[in-house]
Formats: C-alpha cells, structure tokens, sequence
C-alpha cells in the first residue's frame, strides 16, 4: 500500500489529501471535506491534469507576444511538450481573442486559443 | 476640453542655444569595450573626478581661455559623495575654526543664491536648528554658538525649548533649546553639481566619462599627463578632485604618502512627502562622531533621516543593514518622536571621503581637514583631498580657490569674453501650473505623456536629458536628473517604459540599456529566444 | 475623437473595476461616460496576467485575465462607452474637474458630473519592507517582471529568487520556469502562505520550487548586478535568528510582497482615505465623502479575485450614473460599520439607514489571523446579533464577505452601529 499526499485545489481551503494506492488503483482518499475534494485526490493521484498558458511570437502586433492558453486542461506530465510546440510557433497580427493558434496541440485534443485581440501595430 | 488661457512660460528658453562645439561622448555599449585612441590635444588643465568638487572646478576655470578636460571613472557624472548626503548648504559653525573646513564652508556659503541662480537648480534657506534634548545637553550649544562666531557665522540665535515647539511642532518635547542659524540651506546636490558640469560644457570643457585614472606621466618631477583605461592625455596641470580615491591618486605623484582617506559609511532614509513635512533642518548636538543623525526636509518635499557614521575598510561598500537603519531611526526619533518608520521611500547610502591631514594653519590642533594644494615636490599638481562634510557647502569657494592657487602658481589666466555663467533650467513638468503645462505641451507633445505617474514625469523630460549638454544614458542617469522613480513605486510603473525610451533615442537595444552602466543592464534575453526546451 | 467640455460619468482607469463600472454606468442611463486609462491600450494589468482562474464567479469559465478583460473591453466598445487612451490624470477637484495629459490632446480640462475612481493599486517596493544590502540592478517586483516576460518580451533575469508568497510572485515563479530560467526559491516571512493554495501547489509544488515559510532577507550582495543574496530565518516577532543565515546565489530578486491602493489623485479631490486599507472611506453605494465621486475595486481595499472588483464596478458605476442624472442627493442618514473581533477592516465602512430597502448590501472583511477551524460571521448592533453564518476557515490572504439582506432591513435601520466579528465556533 502506497500512500500520496496532495493539497487539494478544488476551492481554496486547500485540505490536505492522502490518497491510498494499490499500484495504479485508489483505494481510499482520506483528509477531504467534500466531494469535489475526493474527486480531486482521485485524478490527482492518477492522471493529474492542468490547464497551460504562455505566449507566442506575434509579427506585426501591437506587442511582439500574443498570450495563449489551452482551452481546457492537459495531462500535466505533457506540460513540458505543450510549451515547446507553443514556443515553435509565430503568428500574425491581427488576431482575436479566442482564435484557434494551435489545434489539436501535440495530439491531446485541446487546442491552444488566443487569449485576446491583437491589433496591428499602427 | 476646455482650454486656458495662453499665458507667459515661466522658465527660460527650453532649448539651450549655445555656440561652438561640445564634446561629451556618449557611452554606447560597443564603447565600453574599445578603447579608440582619443586625441592628441594637449590640454591646459584634466580634472579627474566629476563630483561636486570637480565639476565647480571645472565650471570656475570655463571662465578662462584654457582647453579643458573633465573625466570620471563613472557611467555618469556625481556617482559618488555627491550623490548620497544630507544635501545641506551649512552655515559654517560646525567647523573647528581656522581650519579649511571652516574657511571654506563660511566663504561658501553666501555664493549658493547667485550658483542657484545662473545654474537654474533648486536651493533654500530654511535655516537650521541643533536642538539640545534635556538640560545636559544645553552647554554644548552655546560652545557651539561661540564657535560660529569665530567662524564668521552670520545669522545665529539660542533660541528657548518654547520657540523650538513653537517653530517645529512635531520636536522632542523634551527639548532644552535650540541654536538657530538662518543661513542653513538645502539643494539636490546631484542636480547643483551636474548643472555646474554642464555649464562648463556649454563653456567648452570636455567630459569624458567611463574614464579611469590609472596613472600620471611624468618627465622628471613635471606631471605632463594621465594615463586612463582609455589611453593618455596630456595636460599641463592635473587637478585630483576624486573623491574618496584621491589619497590614491596623489599618492601615484609621490605626494602626502602619509595621507589616508578612509570610507566612513553613513546610512539614509527618505520618507514619502505625503506622510511626513518637516519645515527646517534639525541637528542633534554633534558628538565626536561628526554632526549626528539630523532630520531634513530636501527640495523635492521629502523627509529624509541619517547618517550614521561607521569607518570601514572597502571604499565601494554602499551597503545599508538592518542595525544601521534601527540606528538612524532611533537617532532621528529623538529629534521627531513621531517619526513613522513604516512611511519609509526609500534607502541610500553614501561614503564620506574622511582624511587625516593636519589643518595647514600650525595654531589649529585638527587631523582630519580638507587638503586644498598645489605641492612642492611636484609640478602640474593641483591637489584636492579629504573632502567630506562640509564638502558640498565649500565646493564653489574650493574650486575658487583652485583658481587663485594656479594664479599663484603663475598661470596667465585670461578671461574669455563669451564665457556664459548660466545655465538655463530645463522644464520641470511637476513644479508646474496647469497654464504652464499646457504652454509646455504645445512646444512639444512629448511633454504630454507621463512616464513616472508618482513624480509626474514626463517624456519630454527624459527625452531632454537624453539629448543634453551631459548626456543621460542610464536608468539612474535620468532618475537623478528628473527625479523619476523615485516616488512610492520606486520606478515599479517607469522603468519598463524608460527602457524602451533610453533604446529608442540612443539607437541601441533594450538588452543593451542599463541602470548605472555596464554590467547593471535590466534584461538578459528575448521571452521566445531560447535555445535549449523550457520547462524541464 | 471630439473630446467634450463635460462627462455625466468620468472613470479614471480601464481596468476590470474602470470598465465593469462604465457598462453599468451607461446601462443605468448615464449619456456620456468617458474612461481615462494611461496606457495605451485597455484592461489595466489584466493584460500581464496571461495566466488561467479569472472568471469563475462571472463567466462561469475558467479564463487567462486577457480574455476577462477582453470580454469587458467588447461589451464597453459595444454600448458606447468612450475612452481615452495614453492618458494621465493630473489632478481631479472636489467640483469634479480634471485636468488631463497627453501626447496626442496635449494638457487640458474636463468637467464630470460623476467621477468613478478606478485606478487600482500598486506593489510594495523593497524599500517598504526594508531589505538592506547592495542596491545593484535586479531587484524588480513581481509584477514589473511580469510586464517584461509577458507583454514587451524580455527577460529580466537567469536565476531567481522570489520574496512573498503573494499570488504574483508565485505565478510569476511558474512563469519564469516556463520560459526557461531557474527560480531556486520562495521566501515568506510569515508562517503561512499569504497566496491561494491552488497557486502554491500549481506554480511551485508543481516544479519542485521550495517554499521557505518564516524566512526573510537579510542583505542584498552585488555591486551593479545582484549576485546573490542572504536568507535568513525569523521567529515570531521577525528578529532574524542568528545561525540561520545562508547565500543563495541569483542574479534576480522579485519582490511580491503586498500591494497597497492607489490613492494619490483621491486625496487631490479631497476625498478621505482609511489608514487601514489605504483607501477612500466609502458607503454602500461606493461613494466616497465627497458627494459624487465613487471609487471601485482595488482603489479601495485589495481583492483576492477579480470577479468582486468587477461587481464592485458595477455597483459604483450604476450609482455615478443615478447621481450624475438627479444632480443631486438628499441627506443621507449613515450607521457605521465597525471592525470587530479578529477583522482588520469592513467595506463598506458605513451604510445608509435606508439601503436595505432597495435591495442587498455586501459587506467585504479581511480577516486579522488565520483561523483554521470553523468560524461565525456575525453581524450585530452592540450586542444585539443581526445575522451570522458560517465559514470553514478564515484566512488572511482571502477576502470574506456577509450579505445583508431587505429581511433584515428593519434592524438595520434602528441599529446605533453595526459592528463585525469572525470567530472560532468553538468560542461561540
């Protein structure tokens, strides 16, 4: 039996999680105060997922950066991978918010979206 | 939008005109690194060192026909002494009398109303108190008094504890009475020092900056140089204004090998104008560490608190520390009690240039007095060391004296006819009226954006400063110059935009703009531009 | 653009309190509503918060703050809201008249009949927290660094290390690990974390950045560039423990260690700040003491989120706007609204007799101490309890509110003061 301790993120308390494991499966969470928390021990413990946001390279923009940012959340141990394929990439002004710069990223299904307009430079 | 009425600006001509060539090599960052031969001009006089000091020298032998040149080992000029002390202009009882301290300070001190008038720079007379706390400290005052008589002080009154609350509310109820001299004065060193550096240009010195002295020429006993870190230059006469190092320089000319200067440190606070005015300068009674921690208002509104005076070894450690800063808090709450720590701006730290040379005057029993000279054992030497306080007061009566000492020498001294005394003030967009500001505006809409929203400065401003008679090519160039940065968000809001101003008018990248010159640059790389993979 | 001689409704800064409150205004009647913002562009410093969890609360969405701030910005373009841009406000006067500067209109004034005060607040610099030492190039706050990394492009350092578990600073660790450089720790002086948690296991537990609780700074080592600096560990009270000391090598410090209001052209119009939280005393409505100027959002006490600054904007900007249309308001009968038990201030800080009638009123705390246990917030006259409900916990690094209700209208309009307590249960 291995036991995994987590701070949950579900809401702000923060309550401080111990997942049981056997192998890959959870046994028990323990240390939560909700459902939402034992829920989150769960994927946290198994398959943690974040949401990315960083920047890209943008020509012609107001600035030379556009924010971006995955339109819903990654496995968190392919963060490292996502980032590279943002960094590979550079756009054109002008842009809008929420336009597709990435589809797909690095085949997780979520693509990576403006996180604004980016006017021309003037 | 409603308008104003067109009225008269009140300063002088905002562009400076000025005939003949200047010479101020601005450092861009490929510079640093060449060390181009500079030219063969042999020059009358080379003043190494553009503190306050320097510059007045230099500013005074403008007047003569004379080539000459101004050289600092800085990015900028003013970036030792001068630029961190208690920015007071002191009325002279402080000194032990008949040394050159005392001499100098008392004849300087009447020349700051007119220095402030043809340098276009901020000066006052609040007028200073040193307040006696408790019945024990009272003798000390009348010492003082006495002392300042034979000094020539002018302006002095022991003034009782109840017109002491009276004149300053917030003091010490526990004052026993105070010495009041009305001459007590306060400027922004900084700004009086580079206005007499930039006078002189406009009056034909040069200056040459990132300069380090390393060594004279010499033929024989004759001083017919320097040697830099950019290569020799010749000259007539050298005259060593350079601070907390001219123990060293002098000693390179074989002079006063006995002579020391040790650093003694002294610790500032700088309160937010918006928490705290105090109206005059207020003294405690001075020990034999020097004149004590002090409170004073300063010319921009601000309240600042120090020094402390500790003698240490390495001349480049501008560090505060945690003690040093309880120190001047506790010491200036014995003058102000109320005196909130928590509204403090602001930290600086400055090295006074303390010597060990006996007053020249052998009636006066003093170790530690400025060395006004021109030595005997060698030629070309103009030789000026130990100037700590009152330094900054006796700069304009020290470089008039550098003056009559070359005439002693037998220098033919001739003045030029377009020598210019003044240097016009440029436009300070936060001393302004609303009328004015919109004249200003129209002169040049740069003037309209506000770049440092604490201290309201503006682009035109920077822009200026860029462009003037010494340029400012750093962060902290143009932070002394405007004020910018200096307010509650300490250039949090300014520095990225002033970066990008400093890149666009020199022509250089922003990785290339630094605070105080080179290896202070702001930014290491473009976001994007890396080479190996992020985040792992 | 054809600037006019005068505004129904004049907001100083376009952030996310400066455009919720000029939608508002314009949605409640008001004709004109001008934003005055000094940047070039709108948003404020959402802009530079590229990061995800703004929006919960209003969009239901998990959004990057320029998306939030996008999505305002639309709206207010839409509905007709005029702005001025890459301009600065000089001075503004008790009568309601500003006086602007700009490249582009050069200096001049305008009138408002309502002024709505939005400009938000700044960071703590390393004078305020007094770390002495060197003053070499590289000690930046958080949220300066943050504009380089994020909007110009540049990065301001190779080796960090950051001061405060403030939310920026944290972000700003993951941010920088991100694009490639190394953040080798977090300071906090205090025993807890004054950040979310949510950001401490995200931005840093997520990378392995080590956060040292009651640690501190003790000098500054570099001559033009820091080289590194000297940690130091604190007890209680923040005396340095002698023995504790270590250098840590880094070519860059980030401060994050608290923002403070933004009130420097509040006091210009005359209006009245609360030591406590740095900003404008102010009643339900958002009104400050002088009648007609509102203030919203971080000028007037620091939020955890940006969805509350938001709603505080809305509020502000509807009430400028029903000022601006009556031109006057008939005297208002006030209560305060006290601090009690284990709560550092209250917003609104008084309340009209009569405010319950016309709906909700929000009353927003912080709290003075962590407590990690469940707590009552309890509203009362004197001793006599209006409403109470309760919490898991009371942290200081996250706002607590309390809803005043028109069911509760009545006591509160006899009451002789309301006063504000957070409690253990368990001392009830």
């Amino acid at each position: 039996m291995e036991e995994k301790n987590f701070i949950c993120t579900a809401c702000p308390m923060g309550c401080k999680l111990i997942v049981r494991m056997e192998g890959e499966e959870v046994v028990k969470v323990l240390g939560h105060r909700c459902r939402r928390g034992e829920t989150y021990g769960r994927q946290e413990a198994t398959a943690p997922q974040r949401m990315v946001a960083s920047t890209v390279k943008v020509l012609g923009g107001l600035h030379p950066l556009l924010p971006v940012y995955t339109k819903g959340s990654i496995p968190k141990r392919r963060i490292g991978d996502v980032l590279s394929a943002i960094r590979a990439v550079e756009v054109k002004a002008p842009i809008k918010a929420e336009d597709v710069i990435i589809p797909n990223v690095i085949g997780t299904g979520v693509d990576v979206i403006a996180s604004r307009d980016m006017p021309e430079k003037e | 939008m409603r308008s104003f009425g067109r009225c008269m600006m009140s300063f002088a001509l905002l562009e400076i005109q000025f005939s003949g060539t200047i010479s101020v090599e601005i450092f861009c960052p490929d510079w640093w690194n060449s060390k181009k031969t500079m030219s063969r001009k042999k020059y009358d006089y080379i003043i190494i060192g553009a503190g306050v000091v320097g510059s007045m020298v230099a500013r005074w032998l403008s007047r003569y026909q004379a080539d000459i040149l101004l050289i600092d080992k800085d990015a900028d000029v003013c970036m030792g002494a001068t630029a961190a002390n208690s920015a007071i202009i002191h009325p002279g009882y402080d000194p032990v009398p008949g040394s050159l301290k005392a001499l100098t300070n008392v004849r300087a001190n009447p020349m700051w109303d007119q220095l402030s008038q043809e340098l276009g720079f901020a000066f006052e007379r609040p007028g200073d108190f040193v307040v006696a706390i408790g019945e024990a400290e009272l003798p000390a005052l009348e010492r003082l008094y006495q002392q300042g008589i034979r000094n020539g002080v002018p302006g002095m009154r022991l003034i009782s504890a109840d017109e002491m609350c009276e004149r300053e509310p917030l003091i010490n109820p526990d004052v026993s009475g105070a010495l009041w001299a009305s001459t007590g004065g306060i400027c922004d060193p900084f700004q009086a020092a580079i206005a007499a550096a930039e006078n002189a240009v406009l009056n034909g010195v040069e200056v040459l900056l990132n300069t380090e002295f390393v060594d004279f020429l010499m033929e024989g006993s004759h001083i017919v140089g320097i040697r830099t870190n950019r290569g020799d230059f010749s000259a007539r006469w050298v005259i060593n204004a350079a601070g907390i190092h001219a123990d060293q320089v002098m000693h390179r000319a074989g002079v006063r090998p006995e002579f020391q200067i040790k650093a003694r440190k002294g610790e500032y606070l700088v309160f937010d104008s918006a928490e705290i005015t105090t109206k005059h300068i207020y003294f405690p009674v001075p020990t034999d560490k020097g004149k004590g921690i002090l409170v004073t208002n300063t010319v921009h509104g601000n309240t600042i608190i120090g020094p402390n005076a500790n003698v240490i070894e390495d001349k480049e450690d501008t560090s505060s520390t945690k003690e040093g800063l309880d120190e001047i808090t506790e010491g200036a709450r014995k003058l102000i009690p109320s005196l909130n720590p928590r509204a403090a701006i602001a930290t600086f730290v400055g090295l006074r240039p303390m010597g060990n040379a006996r007053s020249i005057d052998p009636n006066v029993d003093y170790g530690n007095d400025f060395v006004i000279e021109i030595p005997e054992n060698v030629r070309g030497l103009v030789n000026l060391g130990g100037i700590e306080s009152p330094g900054l007061t006796a700069s304009p009566a020290i470089a008039e004296m550098v003056v009559e000492l070359l005439k002693d020498a037998g220098e033919k001294l001739v003045e030029k006819k377009e020598w210019n005394p003044i240097r016009p003030a440029r436009p300070r967009f936060r001393n302004m009226s609303h009328a004015q500001r919109q004249a200003l505006c129209e002169t040049d809409p740069a003037y309209g954006r506000v770049i440092c929203r604490c201290e309201n400065v503006t682009e035109g401003e920077i822009i200026r400063e860029i462009h003037a008679p010494i340029p400012a090519v750093t962060y902290d160039a143009i932070k002394r110059r405007t004020w910018l940065g200096t307010g509650r968000c300490q250039g949090g809001f300014d520095m990225s935009r002033v970066v990008a101003i400093l890149s666009r008018e020199l022509g250089i990248s922003p990785l290339e703009v630094s605070k105080r010159g080179i290896e202070s640059e702001f930014l290491f790389r473009q976001t994007k531009d890396l080479e190996v993979g992020g985040a792992n | 653009m054809l600037i006019k001689d005068i505004y129904d409704v004049v907001v100083i800064g376009a952030g996310p309190s400066g455009l919720a409150a000029a939608i508002e205004a314009k949605k409640a009647g008001a004709r004109d509503v001008l934003v005055i913002e000094r940047d070039v562009e709108l948003g404020g410093i959402l802009l530079q918060c590229i990061h995800n969890g703004f929006g919960l609360q209003t969009f239901k969405e998990d959004l990057p703050g320029p998306e939030y701030a996008q999505r305002y910005i639309n709206e207010a373009r839409a509905i007709g809201v005029e702005f001025l841009l890459d301009t600065m406000v000089m001075d503004v006067t008790p009568q309601k008249r500003l006086f602007l500067s700009s490249q582009q209109y050069g200096y001049f004034a305008l009138d408002a009949r309502a002024i709505v005060l939005a400009m938000g607040c700044r960071e703590r610099t390393r004078a305020q927290v007094r770390i002495p030492g060197m003053r070499p190039n590289g000690v930046y706050t958080a949220g300066t660094a943050q504009r380089w990394v994020n909007v110009e492009g540049y990065m301001p350092g190779k080796n960090f290390v950051i001061l405060g578990s403030g939310d920026i600073g944290m972000i700003m660790a993951r941010r920088l690990t991100f694009e490639g450089a190394k953040v080798s720790r977090v300071l906090e002086i205090q025993s807890y974390l004054s950040g979310l948690s949510r950001n401490y296991v995200q931005c840093l537990q997520d990378w392995d950045i080590p956060l040292q609780l009651q640690h501190t700074i003790k000098r500054v080592i570099g001559k033009n560039r820091v080289e590194a600096i000297e940690s130091v560990a604190v007890d209680e009270r923040w005396n340095f423990i002698p023995g504790t000391e270590e250098i840590v090598p880094c070519d860059t410090l980030l401060l994050s260690v608290g923002l403070i209001p933004e009130n420097e052209l509040s006091k210009k119009a005359g209006v009245l700040l609360d030591p406590v939280t740095g900003g404008p005393f102010v009643d339900e409505r958002f009104q400050t003491n002088v009648p007609g100027i509102f203030a919203a959002g971080n000028v007037v006490h620091v939020y955890d989120l940006v969805d509350y600054v938001s709603i505080a904007g809305d509020t502000a900007g509807m009430n400028a706007a029903k000022y601006a249309l009556t031109e006057s308001q008939s005297e208002v009968d006030y209560i305060p609204v006290k601090a009690g038990r284990n709560v550092r201030y209250v917003v609104p800080h008084k309340l009209d007799r009569r405010a319950l009638q016309r709906g909700d009123v929000q009353l927003q705390l912080r709290v003075t101490k962590p407590i990690e246990e469940d707590v009552w917030l309890e509203v009362r006259d004197e001793n006599k309890s209006i409403v109470r409900r309760s919490e898991r916990y009371a942290r200081p690094g996250e706002m607590v509110t309390i809803l005043l209700k028109p069911s509760m209208a009545d006591a509160v309009r006899e009451a002789i003061s309301l006063t504000v307590d957070v409690y253990p249960k368990a001392e009830a």
